[in-house]
């Protein structure tokens, strides 16, 4: 149990401090960086607790493709810096006092409804392997996988959408809708 | 992994609070989406958590659903955020208050 907690209590402090380093960082690049070490030791964390085709997925998805989006709009933007404005006054120490208070809440409710506190127990070889993952998602979870593939058609189409740069200054939306009836008269 | 369900519960409560600090405190766009994605991931962190300490798979592939959605939700987000960049020359959340009274 004690080697177990020492490794845990390592990769926990790892993934808390590059927390408070991505909200602490006035540079939005060292924020990026700071949130992709976080990613990667949380997919440490879903390795020991039986989860490697998820910590893989972690990986690849969260700290690979979502977070070199990321640095790559922070980067296009040129926006690593805001320009000093004045501060909102106290809202800081307000939003403080208000995320304590939820910690407080948070920890409270999970620790009295969250289990028993005993340690998790050793769990049978191939948990969470790819193959098990598999097998359940294209029986129980078919449904919700098509619907999620259906999401990320959605979201593909809404980003063109959006960026699409149109000579007269209305969203590209508009435009097609502008369309859509002479096609129909031609 | 012999470490009380209570540790993982603690490391994930304060992930999220930081996170909820991020969209409070800071002012960039950017990383206030950045700190949108950290609460997904202590939320991810607790599916995973209960999955092995019920020895149950669901939460694995509910953290999978979230992944993929997350995924659609960066792309929408992010271009909205080049929107407001190209429209307003800023991604300074406090000046984007067209609405306010």
């Amino acid at each position: 149990m004690l080697p177990d907690m020492i490794v845990y209590g390592v990769i926990a402090a790892v993934v808390a401090g590059s927390a408070i380093g991505m909200l602490v960082s006035r540079n939005a690049v060292y924020s990026a960086l700071f949130l992709v070490l976080n990613f990667a030791s949380v997919a440490l964390i879903y390795l020991l607790l039986g989860a490697p085709f998820i910590a893989m997925t972690q990986v690849t998805v969260y700290a690979g493709a979502i977070m070199v989006l990321f640095l790559f709009v922070i980067m296009l933007l040129g926006a690593e810096h805001l320009p000093d404005t004045q501060k909102t006054s106290n809202q800081g120490v307000v939003a403080f006092v208000m995320a304590v208070v939820f910690l407080a809440e948070l920890g409270m409710v999970l620790l009295r409804r969250g289990g028993d506190g005993l340690p998790i127990a050793d769990l049978p070889a191939g948990f969470g392997s790819p193959t098990a993952i598999g097998e359940l998602l294209f029986t129980r979870y078919v449904l919700p996988f098509e619907v999620v593939s259906i999401i990320l058609l959605i979201g593909i189409i809404g980003a063109i959408a959006l960026i699409q740069r149109q000579k007269n200054t209305r969203p590209a939306l508009f435009v097609l809708e502008d369309r859509a009836p002479e096609e129909k008269e031609a | 992994m012999n470490v009380p369900i209570t540790f993982i519960i603690g490391l994930s409560a304060f992930m999220f609070t930081v996170g909820i600090l991020g969209v409070l405190l800071r002012r960039n766009a950017i990383v206030i989406f950045m700190s949108l994605e950290l609460m997904f991931n202590a939320a991810n962190l607790l599916f995973v958590g209960f999955a092995a300490y019920h020895q149950v798979l669901d939460g694995q592939l509910f953290v999978f659903f979230v992944m993929a959605v997350a995924a659609a939700d960066v792309a929408i987000g992010l271009a909205l955020i080049v929107m407001i960049f190209r429209n307003r020359h800023s991604i300074d959340v406090d000046k984007v208050s067209s609405l306010k009274g």
